[in-house]
C-alpha cells in the first residue's frame, strides 16, 4: 500500500474531510438528534445515488472533461426500470442488465463524439442531457409508479444490523467506492485517466491509451449514473421524467468539494465520497432546521463557487513551476495571458 | 496577383472578411424558409394572420411573440460566445428576475417590498446586470473558466429565486404586466422590446468599436492583448450584458404566462441560446459575430419549437433540438468533415474500383 | 569510442510543400560521444530530429541502427528501437508522482494490481544511475525544472538505452543545474551511450560536447570533433560567411560613406541580390508617401545625437529567466539593432520593454518619468509599438480583415467608445495597403488570405498608423521575398529620418548593419557589447558574439 504522505495533493482531501467532521460536529450540536447511528445509516442510504453517480463521474473529470448529463440519465434510468417492469412486465434482473446497458450507450456517445470528432465536452454533454431528458418524456410523459412487488423488496433490502438497517443503497455505494479506489490507483487505466488530466499531450506522446481510456470514462460515467437511477428506485419507487430536474450540476459539485480539481489530473475518489456527504449533512441541517429547501441550491453553488475560486487562485499563483497542471480547458477562457 | 504598388477596387473580386459572413448566414435563412415553406404546405392556416379584437393573432404572430425570450437571450449569448466564453446561468438569472419582480410588487403583507409593479421591475433588471457582473468578475478578473463560474450562478440563481417566493406559482399583476402580455395594441410588445435591445446592442458593438475588440478578443487573445485591446474589461462587459438580456427574457417569459416561478421559468433555454447563436454563424470557439444571424437562429428554433408541437409534446422536442445542436456541432467540427471527406473518398474509390473490375471482366 | 556509428543517416531527405528542409544529410551517432547539432533558423535541426524520432517520416535516404535499416513511424516506435528524446518542455506529467512518471504506461503488476512497492525501488535505482537521489513520492511539479528533466532522462534510459537526444535542455536552466546535467551526461557516455544534444548556448558546446554537426540551409555543411573547430569557425559554417569575404566586405564599408549605403539599399540592377535566387530588386524609388507623413524627406545628419532627444531609458532592466539586467538609452530617430545567435534574449528584451512580460529589478524611464510597465496598453500610451516575431500566434488576427487588423491598435488606443469612421478606416488602410505594397485585391480580404510576407506589412502598418515614438520589430523580414525585405528596410530608415526610434530585431546581421546607428549584441541572455557608427560590422559582431569569456548562464 502507498503510505500516506502529506504531500501537496493531499491538502484539498485533508480540507475536505476537515469541512466534513466540522460540519458533523455543528449539525450535530445544533440539533442534537443528528448524532444517532440510525441518521447517520440514513446519511449514506439517502445519499447513496448521488455519491455512485459522482463516484463515475470523478473520473470523467479526472481526465480532464466533463458530464453534464448525469442527472438526465439517471431519470432515464428510473423511466426505464419502472416501464420495464410495470408495463412490459419485463423480469426485474432483464430490467436492470437493460437499464445499465442503456447508461453506457449514452455514455458511449458522449465519449466517441468527443473523441472521434474533437467536439467540447460541455457542448455534447449537454446535448445528451436535453437528449435523455427527451427520452424519458417519450416514455411518458407522467410519473410511472412502481408498484409490483420487486420494488418493494427492493425498497426494503438491506442488511439488518441491530437497530439500524444498512439498506441496499448504502451497501452498493460502499461497494462502487471501494472499487472506484482500487481502479483509480491499482490499475493501468486508473493512471492512465490521471496522466490524461494532467497533460493530455504529454499521456499521448508517452504512448498511452488515451483514446480508448476517453471513451472508457464516459461510458462508466454514464453506467454509474445509470446504476444510480436504478438505486435511487428503492427509495422512491416511481419513474418521472421530472426527476432530477434541476440538480444536474450536484453530482459536480460533489466532486469538485471533494477535491478534483475541475482540469482533471489531481483529486481521489475517496474526496468524492466526503464532498457527497457534506452536501448531504448539508442538507439535513436543512431539513432538520425545517428551513427552504432553497437554501439547499445556494449553499451548493456557494461551495461550489469557493472551491472552485481556491482551485483557480492556487493553480495560478503557483510560482514558475511553468508545467503546473495544464490540463485541456473545458471552454478556452478569454483573456489567458497566453505567451506568443 | 500583380505585384505592382497600386489598389485595384475589381468589382468583380469577391469581397471578403466581413461580407463573407453575410454567405454563411445562407444556410440558417435557407434553412428557415425551408421549414417555413413546409409548415405552410403541411399546416392548414400557418401562415393566417388576422386581427382579433384589436389584436395581431395566428400562428406566425405566436411565433415572434413566444419566441422573444430566447431571441433576447441570443444576443447577449452572441457576444459571450464571441469572446470564446459561455454563459449557463442565463436560465437561472431569468427565473430570479421573475422572482424579484413578483416579490418586489408583494405587499408588505405577505413579506413583499410593497412596490409598484414597474419598480419591481426594475430592480429585477438591476439584480440580473448583478448577476451578470458576478459572472464577469469570477471570468475576467478571477480567470475561471466561463462553464465553471457561469454553473456556479446556475445552481444558486435558481435557490435564490426559490427563497424569494418560494417553490409556488407566484401570479403577476399590474397593468405593466398586462401590458406586456396583451397589450390592447396591435401588436405584441414583447418583440417589439427584444428587436429594440437588438438595435441597441447592434449600434453599441458596431458604432463603435465594441465590436471590434470583441470579435479581435475571440479571435486571438494574445494578439489583441499585444495590440492594446482592454481585454479583462471586454471580457467583464459581455457576461454584463448577457445578464442584462437574460433579465429581460425572464420578465418577458414570466409576463407571457403571468406567472413568476423559480424552478420552471427558463427551463434549459441556455442551450437554446447557444444554438441559436451556433446556427447563426458565430462559432463556439469565438471570433467573428453575427447578430443577424444569431435572430435567425432564434426564429428557426422557436419555429421548429411551434411546428413541432403540434405534432409532439412540448418536452419531447428536447430530442429533436438535442440531436439539431449535435448536427450542427458536428458539421462545424474540423475533424468531422475531415473524417467525412475521407469516409466519402474511400466509398467512391471503393465504387470506382468495382465498376474498373466490372469493366475488365 | 567504437568504429561503426550506433545510428547513420545517409542522404535523408525531408520535403514540405514548396520547402526543401532536408537536402541530402548525412548524419552519425556513435557510442560513447556526446554530438552536437548546430544550426540557424531554418538550417534543419528540428526537422533532423523529428525524422530521427519518427515524428516525421523521412521522403528519401536511409537509416541505419547498428547496421540494421530502420523506419519509425512513431514516436514510440522509435523509442522501442532505443531512440529516446528528452524536449525542453518536459513531457511529463507534473500532477503525478516521480516514481509514476518513470513508470507510467509500463507498471509493474502482481496479480493484476500496480505493483507500487517495486516502481518505487526501481525508479529510486534509475535515477541513481544519474547520481540523483530524490523523494520519488514527491509530486514532479514539486521539483525544479532541471530534475524533471533528470526524471525525464531517467524515463527515457530506463526505456531503452542506446541513443539518447537532448533537445535543448539547458534553456531554463541555471549555471549549476547546467553542471548537474552535464555530469549525467558525461557519465552516460563513458558508459557507451550515443548522446545527441542539441542547444544554442556556444559555451555549452564547446563545454561537454565531442562532435559538432553543422546545418545550414537544409545542408550538411559538414561534422567536425568539437576541440579542432574555432568558435570563429563554428560561427561562420553556421552562418553562411568565410571570414575572408568578410575582410573584404570591411575594407568596402570602411572606404564607403553614406552614399555607398544607400548604394546597397537601393541597388541597380546589375549588383547581385541576396543568396537565394531570385535576384529581382525593384528599382529605385523614392521613400513612399506614408498617409500620416508631415513632410520633410531631408536626409538626417549620420551621427549628431547628442542634441536629440532621449526617448526612453532603461536602467538594470532584467527578468530572472529571461534576461539579466541591461542599461540601454533610445533618442530619437535612432535605428538601434539587437543582434546574436537565436535564444540569446533579443526578443525577451523586446519583450520587458513592450510590458508583455514584467520586468523584477531595474526601470524605465520615459518622459521623465520612471516606471515598470504592466501591460502592453501602457507603453502603448506612452508611444510605443512592438511588431511580434511570431506573426501567426502573436501578430495576426486571422478572422478579421486586412483593415480591421490594421485599425486595430489605433482603435484600441482610442478607447472603447471613440470609433474611427469607415471611411477613415477605408482611407488608412488602403493608404498603408498602397504604401507599403500589400498585394490583395481588397482591404476587406481576410488576412489570413494573405502571404507571410504580406502579413507582416500589415501588421507593420497596425502600428504605423497608431504612430509610434518607439517601434520594436521582431524579425520583420523573417520569411518574406526579397523585394519585400528591401522594401521593409526602406522604410525603416524613412521612419527614422521622421524622428521615430527603431529597435530592429534580426538574425540576419546582414540586415542589423544595413540600418542600425547602433547594434547592441547578446550572447546567452545577456547585453554583451555595442557597437557604433564606423564599428559595426557583420565582422565585429560575430567577434562580439564568440568572445571567449566565461558562460553568463541566465539564472
Amino acid at each position: 500500500m502507498k503510505k500516506l504522505r502529506l504531500d501537496q495533493r493531499h491538502v484539498p482531501l485533508a480540507a475536505t474531510l476537515v469541512v466534513c467532521v466540522l460540519l458533523y460536529v455543528l449539525t450535530g450540536f445544533q440539533y442534537p438528534s443528528f448524532f444517532s447511528p440510525l441518521v447517520l445509516a440514513d446519511l449514506f442510504s439517502d445519499n447513496a445515488r448521488l455519491g455512485i453517480a459522482a463516484l463515475g463521474s470523478t473520473f470523467v473529470i479526472l481526465s480532464g472533461g466533463i458530464d453534464l448529463s448525469v442527472a438526465s440519465v439517471m431519470a432515464l434510468a428510473t423511466m426505464f426500470m419502472a416501464a420495464a417492469v410495470e408495463r412490459f412486465h419485463l423480469h426485474p434482473a432483464i430490467a436492470i442488465v437493460f437499464t445499465l446497458l442503456v447508461g453506457s450507450g449514452v455514455g458511449y456517445l458522449n465519449g466517441a463524439l468527443i473523441h472521434f470528432f474533437d467536439l467540447p465536452p460541455f457542448l455534447v454533454t449537454l446535448a445528451t442531457l436535453f437528449l435523455a431528458r427527451g427520452c424519458c418524456f417519450l416514455i411518458s410523459m407522467s410519473p410511472v409508479a412502481a408498484e409490483s412487488p420487486f420494488f418493494q423488496s427492493f425498497g426494503e433490502a438491506g442488511l439488518h444490523l441491530g437497530t439500524i438497517t444498512l439498506h441496499l443503497g448504502t451497501i452498493v455505494f460502499a461497494g462502487v467506492a471501494i472499487a472506484c479506489i482500487y481502479a483509480a490507483h491499482f490499475t493501468r487505466f486508473g493512471r492512465t485517466v490521471y496522466a490524461m488530466g494532467g497533460n493530455e499531450q504529454a499521456a499521448r506522446l508517452m504512448g498511452l491509451p488515451v483514446g480508448k481510456t476517453k471513451i472508457l470514462v464516459y461510458v462508466f460515467g454514464g453506467l454509474t449514473a445509470a446504476l444510480a437511477g436504478i438505486m435511487a428506485m428503492a427509495n422512491i419507487p416511481s419513474g418521472d421524467p421530472l426527476n432530477y430536474l434541476g440538480q444536474e450540476l450536484d453530482v459536480i459539485a460533489a466532486v469538485v468539494i471533494g477535491g478534483t480539481v475541475l482540469t482533471g489530473g489531481v483529486g481521489y475518489l475517496a474526496g468524492t465520497v466526503l464532498g457527497v456527504l457534506i452536501l448531504g449533512i448539508m442538507q439535513d441541517f436543512i431539513t432538520f432546521g425545517n428551513r427552504d429547501a432553497a437554501w439547499t441550491q445556494i449553499t451548493t453553488g456557494l461551495l461550489l463557487f469557493v472551491f472552485v475560486a481556491m482551485q483557480t487562485i492556487l493553480s495560478r499563483w503557483k510560482p514558475r513551476a511553468r508545467n503546473s497542471i495544464v490540463g485541456r480547458p473545458l471552454l478556452p477562457s478569454p483573456g489567458t495571458p497566453g505567451e506568443g | 496577383m500583380s505585384e505592382q504598388n497600386t489598389l485595384e477596387y475589381a468589382a468583380t473580386a469577391p469581397a471578403f472578411g466581413r461580407l463573407h459572413l453575410w454567405g454563411k448566414l445562407l444556410w440558417p435563412a435557407l434553412a428557415l424558409a425551408i421549414l417555413l415553406a413546409i409548415d405552410g404546405i403541411c399546416i392548414r392556416g400557418f401562415f393566417s394572420v388576422s386581427i382579433v379584437q384589436g389584436r395581431l393573432t395566428g400562428t406566425l404572430v405566436d411565433i415572434f411573440r413566444y419566441g422573444a425570450p430566447v431571441t433576447v437571450l441570443s444576443v447577449g449569448m452572441t457576444f459571450v460566445l464571441a469572446t470564446g466564453g459561455v454563459d449557463l446561468s442565463v436560465g437561472a438569472i431569468m427565473a430570479l428576475a421573475g422572482a424579484i419582480a413578483a416579490k418586489a410588487a408583494m405587499p408588505a403583507s405577505l413579506n413583499g417590498m410593497g412596490m409598484s409593479p414597474g419598480a419591481g421591475i426594475a430592480i429585477a433588471l438591476l439584480v440580473s446586470v448583478l448577476a451578470g457582473m458576478w459572472n464577469g468578475m469570477s471570468v475576467a478578473w478571477l480567470g475561471m473558466q466561463p462553464i465553471v463560474a457561469t454553473l456556479v450562478l446556475m445552481v444558486a440563481g435558481r435557490g435564490i429565486a426559490r427563497l424569494c417566493i418560494g417553490a409556488a406559482n407566484v401570479p403577476l399583476s399590474g397593468t405593466i404586466w398586462t401590458a406586456l402580455h396583451n397589450p390592447h395594441l396591435t401588436l405584441p410588445t414583447a418583440p417589439i422590446i427584444v428587436l429594440v435591445v437588438a438595435i441597441i446592442a447592434g449600434l453599441l458593438t458596431r458604432a463603435t468599436s465594441i465590436g471590434l475588440f470583441i470579435e479581435a478578443l475571440g479571435g486571438n487573445p494574445v494578439a489583441s492583448r499585444y495590440a492594446g485591446v482592454r481585454v479583462g474589461l471586454i471580457t467583464f462587459m459581455v457576461y454584463v450584458f448577457c445578464g442584462l438580456c437574460a433579465g429581460i427574457a425572464g420578465i418577458i417569459s414570466s409576463a407571457d404566462v403571468m406567472i413568476a416561478n423559480a424552478s420552471s421559468t427558463g427551463m434549459y433555454m441556455e442551450l437554446d441560446a447557444i444554438l441559436a447563436v451556433v446556427i447563426g454563424g458565430t462559432a463556439l470557439t469565438g471570433g467573428r459575430f453575427s447578430l443577424i444571424g444569431s435572430l435567425i437562429g432564434a426564429l428557426l428554433i422557436q419555429t421548429l419549437q411551434t411546428t413541432l408541437i403540434y405534432k409532439v409534446p412540448i418536452q419531447q422536442t428536447l430530442v429533436i433540438k438535442a440531436i439539431v445542436v449535435l448536427a450542427v456541432c458536428l458539421l462545424q467540427s474540423a475533424e468531422f468533415r475531415r473524417k467525412s471527406v475521407a469516409v466519402c473518398a474511400r466509398i467512391g474509390l471503393s465504387r470506382t474500383r468495382k465498376a474498373a473490375a466490372q469493366v475488365a471482366s | 569510442m567504437a568504429d561503426t556509428p550506433l545510428l547513420h543517416l545517409q542522404k535523408v531527405r525531408k520535403v514540405f510543400p514548396g520547402v526543401l528542409a532536408l537536402d541530402e544529410v548525412d548524419f552519425s551517432a556513435r557510442r560513447g560521444e556526446i554530438h552536437a547539432i548546430m544550426g540557424e533558423n531554418g538550417a534543419g535541426k528540428s526537422t533532423l530530429i523529428k525524422v530521427l524520432t519518427g515524428a516525421y517520416p523521412r521522403d528519401g535516404g536511409r537509416m541505419l541502427l547498428d547496421g540494421a535499416e530502420i523506419s519509425p513511424r512513431s514516436p514510440q516506435e522509435a523509442q522501442r528501437l532505443g531512440i529516446s528524446t528528452v524536449y525542453q518542455e518536459v513531457n511529463l506529467i507534473p500532477s503525478l508522482s516521480v516514481a509514476e512518471n518513470i513508470f507510467l504506461g509500463r507498471q509493474p503488476t502482481r496479480w493484476g494490481r500496480i505493483d507500487w512497492r517495486k516502481i518505487r525501488r526501481c525508479s529510486q535505482a534509475a535515477l541513481e544511475r544519474l547520481d540523483l537521489s530524490i523523494d520519488v513520492g514527491r509530486q514532479l511539479s514539486s521539483y525544479s525544472i532541471a530534475i524533471q528533466q533528470m526524471v525525464a532522462i531517467a524515463r527515457a534510459i530506463d526505456i531503452s538505452a542506446r541513443l539518447l537526444i537532448l533537445d535543448e535542455p539547458t534553456s531554463s536552466l541555471d549555471a549549476n543545474e547546467v553542471q548537474r546535467l552535464f555530469a549525467v551526461m558525461r557519465k552516460l557516455r563513458d558508459e557507451g551511450m550515443a548522446i545527441i544534444f542539441v542547444s544554442h548556448f556556444l559555451d555549452q558546446i564547446y563545454a561537454v560536447t565531442d562532435r559538432i554537426t553543422v546545418l545550414r540551409n537544409g545542408r550538411l555543411i559538414g561534422e567536425y570533433p568539437t576541440a579542432q573547430l574555432s568558435r570563429q569557425d563554428l560561427i561562420a559554417r553556421m552562418m553562411g560567411r568565410e571570414l575572408a569575404d568578410l575582410d573584404v566586405q570591411l575594407q568596402q564599408e570602411k572606404s564607403g560613406d553614406e552614399a555607398s549605403r544607400d548604394q546597397r539599399l537601393f541597388p541597380s540592377p546589375g549588383t547581385p541580390g541576396e543568396g537565394q535566387g531570385g535576384g529581382r530588386v525593384p528599382a529605385p524609388a523614392p521613400s513612399p508617401a506614408l498617409p500620416r507623413s508631415t513632410g520633410g524627406g531631408s536626409k538626417k545628419p549620420s551621427s549628431t545625437f547628442s542634441d536629440t532627444q532621449s526617448i526612453l531609458q532603461a536602467r538594470g532592466l532584467g527578468r530572472t529567466g529571461s534576461i539579466q539586467p541591461f542599461d540601454l538609452q533610445i533618442s530619437a530617430g535612432e535605428v538601434i539593432g539587437l543582434a546574436g545567435l537565436l535564444g540569446s534574449g533579443r526578443s525577451e528584451m523586446a519583450r520587458l520593454l513592450f510590458g508583455i512580460d514584467v520586468a523584477d529589478s531595474g526601470d524605465i524611464e520615459i518622459g521623465g518619468r520612471k516606471l515598470i510597465f504592466r501591460h502592453p496598453r501602457q507603453a502603448i500610451a506612452l508611444g510605443l509599438a512592438f511588431c511580434p516575431e511570431d506573426r501567426k500566434t502573436s501578430g495576426i488576427i486571422p478572422e478579421l480583415s486586412i483593415r480591421e487588423n490594421i485599425v486595430l491598435a489605433l482603435q484600441a488606443r482610442g478607447g472603447l467608445f471613440k470609433s474611427l469612421s469607415r471611411s477613415r478606416q477605408d482611407e488608412i488602410a488602403t493608404g498603408y495597403i498602397k504604401a507599403l505594397g500589400i498585394v490583395t485585391p481588397s482591404a476587406e480580404q481576410s488576412i489570413a488570405n494573405l502571404s507571410g510576407g504580406n502579413q507582416q506589412k500589415a501588421i507593420l502598418a497596425r502600428w504605423l498608423a497608431a504612430d509610434p515614438r518607439l517601434l520594436i520589430l521582431d524579425e520583420p523580414t523573417r520569411g518574406i521575398d526579397v523585394g519585400a525585405k528591401a522594401e521593409i528596410q526602406k522604410l525603416v530608415l524613412s521612419l527614422c529620418r521622421q524622428g521615430t526610434a527603431i529597435v530592429f530585431i534580426s538574425s540576419e546581421l546582414e540586415e542589423v548593419v544595413r540600418v542600425s546607428d547602433r547594434v547592441l549584441v547578446l550572447r546567452d541572455r545577456a547585453l554583451v557589447g555595442q557597437l557604433r557608427g564606423a564599428a559595426i560590422s557583420e565582422q565585429a559582431i560575430m567577434q562580439t558574439i564568440a568572445q571567449d569569456r566565461p558562460a553568463e548562464v541566465a539564472q
